[in-house]
C-alpha cells in the first residue's frame, strides 16, 4: 500500500503543477505559451513512450504522425470547415489510418532494424508536404488559417485571442488521452504489451501473437501521436513541414530518454526540460543551438541514461 | 525526349553511386556494431569541407587521397571515445549518441565554414563535356562513377580477401565466437567502423565537386542510405550496391515523368519490398 500512496502523491503533484501552471509560470519568467508547448509536446512524448517504453519497440519515425495530425487539422480549417473540433477529428484520423496502414509493413523488424525502417518511412510524408506546394505551402509551411473558438452551447470557449483559454483547452485534451493511455497499459491488454517488452520470446510462447499487439500499441501510439501534433498546429495558427522531418523524431525520443523511459510520467519531466532549454537556448545562441541539443543527446547518453524519472526512482529505492 | 530520359538515368546513376557509398559504410557498421550511424551525413559533410580546406595547399588530387583519410581518422577516435561506449547496452542509446553528434557535425560545419554554400574547383580538363550531343556526360562524372566502382571493387575485395575482411565478415555472422577464438574485438569494430567513414569521406570529396558544398549536404542523403540498405538487404553488401543503385535510376527517371514525385518515390519502391520481400532484394530471411 505505501508503493501505492507514493504513486499517487506523483499524480497529484504533477495534476496540481499542470493546473496552477497560467498562475506562476510569469513568475519563474516563463509565459503562458511556453506551458501550452510544454504540455503538447509532453502529450507526443508520451505517446510516442507508449510504444518505445512500454512496448520496449524502438520506434524513431513518430515525427511523421505528429505531422499528418498538424496538417490534418490545419488543411481542413482552411479548406473545408472553419471548425476546430473537426479539423482535430481529422487529424487525428489522418495520423491513425497512415499507421494502420504502414503497420503491417514493419511490424515484422525489431531492434535497429525497425528504427530504420519507421524514420525512413516517415520521409514519405515530408516530401510530399514539401512538393505539393499548391495546397500544403510546400517549403514556407501551411498559413493563412487560424483556429476557431468551440461553442460548446452554453458557453464559448475564447480559445483564438486567450493564451489562457488555450492552455485549458491544450490540457483538458492532454487529461482525457493520457487518462485513456494509463487506462489502456493498466488493461490486460496493456499488461500484454508490458509482457512482450519484458520478454518478447516467452509471450510468443504462451500463444500470443506478438506482432499483432505490437502493430496496435504502434497505432495507439501514433493515433495520440497525431493528436499532440494537431494541438501543436493550433497552437502556432502554422504547420511548419520541418515538424515532420526525421530529426524531429529524434527529439521525440530523447524527451522521453531525458525524462525516464520506465516511468508514466517521465516522457512529460523530459518534454518539460527539453521546451525550456529549447526556449533559452534559441535566444542566447539562435543560429547554433542545435549544436547544444545535440550536446545534450550526447550528454544524456553517456551521463544520464535512466533520465530524470529514472534517477529519482533509484534514489528512493537505495 | 530520349536525351532527356539518357540525363536522367545519367544523372540517376550518378546520385545512385553516392548513396550506395554511403549505404555500404552505414551497412558494414550497423552489421558489425549494430549501430545505426545517423552522424554518417555528418562525416560526408565533414569531408567534403575537408577536402575544401585542403584543395589551397594540396590542390584536387591531394584533397581526394587525404580528406577521406582525416576523415576516417575522425571516425576512428569518435568510435574509440564515444561509440564504443555504448556498445553491450539497450540500441536505443547508439541510435541517440549518434543522433546527438549528426546535430552536432551539421552545426559545427556551419560554425566553422559558414552557412553559405561554398564553390569546390575541380580540374577544368574533367569538366569538359565528352560530347557535344551528350552534354551531360562530363569528365567529371565519368571519373566519379569510376572511382566509386574502384572503391567498392577495393572495399570487395578487402572483404572477401584479406584477414581484416575475413574477420568483419565472420564477426557479423557471430561475434561471440570470434572473439573467443582471439580476435579483439574492440579493435575490429574500430577499425570497420573506419572503413564505413573512410568511405562517407571519399561520398563527400566527390559530392563537394557535383553538388557543391553547404553543411546540410550530408543530412540529405542520408534517408535515402536507409532505404538503399532496406531495398538491397540488409547483411549483403551487393544488394546494398544495387539498392543504391536502383532508387537513383528511378528518382532520376520520375524526375523526367512527375518531377514532384522524384523524392517520394524511393519509399513508395521500399514499401513495395518490405511488402513482397521483406527481407531485401537480396538479403537472408530471418537475420533481423
Amino acid at each position: 500500500m505505501k508503493f501505492d500512496l507514493r504513486q499517487n502523491a506523483l499524480n497529484i503533484v504533477i495534476w496540481v503543477l499542470l493546473i496552477t501552471m497560467p498562475a506562476w509560470m510569469n513568475a519563474i519568467g516563463g509565459y503562458t505559451q511556453l506551458g501550452t508547448q510544454v504540455v503538447i509536446m509532453g502529450l507526443a512524448a508520451m505517446a510516442l513512450n507508449f510504444l518505445l517504453g512500454h512496448t520496449g519497440v524502438l520506434s524513431f519515425g513518430h515525427a511523421a504522425y505528429f505531422g499528418l495530425g498538424a496538417y490534418g487539422v490545419g488543411m481542413t480549417i482552411r479548406y473545408l470547415d472553419a471548425s476546430t473540433p473537426l479539423g482535430l477529428l481529422v487529424g487525428v484520423l489522418a495520423g491513425a489510418v497512415a499507421a494502420a496502414l504502414i503497420g503491417p509493413l514493419i511490424v515484422r523488424r525489431r531492434g535497429v532494424y525497425f528504427a530504420m525502417v519507421t524514420i525512413a518511412f516517415g520521409q514519405v510524408f515530408y516530401f510530399i508536404a514539401v512538393r505539393w506546394n499548391t495546397v500544403t505551402g510546400g517549403d514556407d509551411g501551411l498559413t493563412n488559417w487560424h483556429r476557431q473558438n468551440i461553442d460548446l452551447g452554453l458557453f464559448k470557449i475564447n480559445i483564438m485571442d486567450s493564451a489562457i483559454h488555450f492552455y485549458y483547452f491544450a490540457l483538458v485534451i492532454f487529461a482525457l488521452a493520457v487518462g485513456l493511455m494509463a487506462s489502456i497499459l493498466h488493461s490486460p491488454f496493456g499488461r500484454t504489451l508490458i509482457a512482450i517488452r519484458e520478454n518478447e520470446r516467452r509471450t510468443r510462447f504462451i500463444g500470443i501473437n506478438v506482432n499483432f499487439h505490437i502493430w496496435m500499441s504502434w497505432l495507439v501510439s501514433c493515433t495520440f501521436m497525431a493528436l499532440a501534433g494537431a494541438l501543436f498546429a493550433l497552437q502556432n495558427n502554422f504547420v511548419d513541414p520541418h515538424s515532420l522531418y526525421w530529426t524531429q523524431s529524434g527529439i521525440f525520443v530523447i524527451m522521453c530518454v531525458l525524462g525516464g523511459m520506465r516511468s508514466f510520467w517521465g516522457p512529460l519531466v523530459g518534454a518539460a526540460i527539453y521546451v525550456v532549454l529549447q526556449d533559452y537556448l534559441s535566444s542566447l545562441v539562435s543560429d547554433y543551438w542545435q549544436f547544444f541539443i545535440g550536446l545534450v543527446f550526447v550528454a544524456v547518453v553517456l551521463f544520464f541514461p535512466r533520465g530524470v524519472m529514472g534517477m529519482l526512482r533509484r534514489r528512493a529505492v537505495e | 525526349m530520349t536525351q532527356l530520359i539518357l540525363f536522367n538515368v545519367a544523372n540517376g546513376l550518378i546520385i545512385g553511386a553516392f548513396y550506395a557509398l554511403m549505404a555500404i559504410g552505414l551497412s558494414l557498421i550497423m552489421s558489425l556494431s549494430d549501430v545505426i550511424n545517423f552522424a554518417h551525413g555528418g562525416f560526408l559533410t565533414v569531408g567534403a569541407y575537408l577536402a575544401y580546406t585542403l584543395a589551397p595547399y594540396v590542390g584536387f588530387w591531394g584533397g581526394l587521397v587525404l580528406a577521406p583519410i582525416f576523415t576516417a581518422i575522425i571516425g576512428l577516435i569518435v568510435e574509440k571515445f564515444l561509440i564504443s561506449r555504448v556498445y553491450g547496452r539497450d540500441p536505443l542509446y547508439s541510435l541517440l549518441l549518434t543522433f546527438g553528434l549528426a546535430f552536432m557535425f551539421e552545426d559545427g560545419s556551419r560554425f566553422i565554414w559558414g552557412a553559405q554554400s561554398v564553390p569546390y574547383q575541380v580540374p577544368g580538363w574533367l569538366m569538359q563535356p565528352l560530347s557535344l550531343n551528350y552534354f551531360f556526360l562530363t569528365g567529371y562524372r565519368m571519373f566519379m562513377v569510376a572511382l566509386v566502382a574502384i572503391a567498392v571493387g577495393g572495399l570487395f575485395w578487402i572483404m572477401s580477401k584479406t584477414r581484416l575482411g575475413l574477420r568483419i565478415r565472420a564477426g557479423t555472422l557471430d561475434l561471440e565466437t570470434v572473439s573467443v577464438l582471439g580476435v579483439n574485438v574492440r579493435i575490429l569494430r574500430n577499425l570497420n567502423f573506419g572503413i564505413g567513414i573512410y568511405l562517407a569521406g571519399l561520398a563527400g570529396v566527390l559530392a563537394a565537386g557535383q553538388l557543391g558544398l553547404q553543411p546540410t549536404i550530408g543530412g540529405s542523403v542520408l534517408m535515402p542510405s536507409f532505404v538503399a540498405i532496406i531495398i538491397g538487404g540488409l547483411g549483403s553488401l551487393t544488394g546494398t550496391l544495387l539498392g543504391g543503385l536502383l532508387i537513383g535510376v528511378a528518382s532520376g527517371m520520375t524526375a523526367v515523368f512527375w518531377p514532384p514525385a522524384s523524392e517520394a518515390v524511393i519509399y513508395v519502391m521500399m514499401a513495395l519490398v518490405l511488402l513482397v520481400r521483406p527481407q531485401g532484394l537480396l538479403g537472408e530471411e530471418g537475420r533481423f
